[in-house]
């Protein structure tokens, strides 16, 4: 294994690993609820598509508001825009899609099932990561080192 | 009250997904990329969210009901199946081809990048996809279990 010490930055992501820690916290003391990003959107989505507006849970749409206005805040606060996309538009398309259709078929992503999940001690949930830890991990590899 | 803890706290999640790297995908495929030359920070972004958010599940479970009065709407599925283990294998497939997972997807939408967008259509397309035909016939139990109102 070969580390990238000089990529490595152990300390922003301590941190930004615990404000992730207070956000879930202040979800699910605050309103009982698991931060979890793709039931967050998933919900309210299916509501809409079925024209059931008065079903979409209130908090849900503010918290996709939240997530959109960091960014602003963050620059605000003299933070760099997030780095740009690697692969091309299809690929795009693509990844969205598997995304799409694993998240809700798995019901649930890197945080419902990863940070809310494993912080549970969830069996469930510790088996949907190591299902997409692995399959992430496969996908690189197989575009970085087999197809390249 | 609800709105603003839900607004609040989509904020702060957002910023710890820039602060920690995560709406970087070029980072996040060098965390996935194990067989190269590999960037292990992302995994201390979830150590340290797990450090956090274990003690609040503790006092969670310990509570009948959250600050906004509502119920704690904790999970109470635990089936593994084929489509947890499915559902994953393909939601792992999609964020190693394009480095972004639904929450940092959004964050990079808010900062104005094209290719987010493009990613977060496909994305809500997917989703669609699924409740529409490829869910069970019965729907299964929600992560979050919303009580009627």
């Amino acid at each position: 294994m070969n580390v990238d010490w000089q990529a490595f930055t152990p300390w922003t992501a301590l941190g930004g690993g615990a404000l992730i820690g207070l956000a879930t916290a202040l979800y699910l003391l605050g309103d009982g609820r698991i931060a979890g990003i793709s039931g967050i959107v998933g919900a309210p989505l299916r509501a809409l598509l079925r024209g059931r507006l008065s079903e979409i849970d209130r908090p849900q749409p503010w918290f996709i508001a939240g997530l959109l206005a960091a960014p602003w805040l963050w620059r605000l606060c003299g933070g760099a825009a997030p780095g740009l996309p690697a692969v091309s538009t299809a690929m795009l398309v693509g990844a969205g899609l598997l995304v799409g259709v694993g998240v809700r078929m798995g019901n649930g992503c890197t945080s419902g099932h990863g940070v809310c999940g494993l912080s549970r001690l969830s069996l469930r949930s510790l088996v949907n990561v190591l299902a997409f830890m692995a399959a992430g991990v496969a996908s690189v590899s197989v575009v970085r080192h087999l197809l390249s | 009250m609800r709105q603003l803890i839900g607004f609040l706290s989509g904020l702060v999640f957002g910023i710890g997904l820039l602060l920690g790297g995560m709406a970087d995908p070029r980072k996040v495929l060098a965390f996935l990329d194990v067989g190269g030359a590999w960037d292990p920070s992302l995994a201390l972004v979830m150590g340290g969210a797990i450090a956090v958010a274990m003690p609040a599940f503790a006092l969670a479970r310990r509570r009948r009901s959250a600050w906004s009065g509502d119920a704690m709407a904790l999970p109470a599925n635990r089936r593994i199946d084929a489509r947890l283990v499915g559902g994953g294998l393909l939601f792992g497939l999609g964020w190693g081809l394009a480095g972004y997972c639904p929450g940092p997807a959004l964050v990079a939408l808010g900062s104005g990048s094209a290719g987010a967008a493009v990613f977060v259509g496909a994305m809500l397309v997917g989703m669609s996809v699924h409740d529409a035909w490829l869910a069970r016939a019965a729907p299964p139990a929600p992560t979050a279990p919303t009580a009627p109102r």
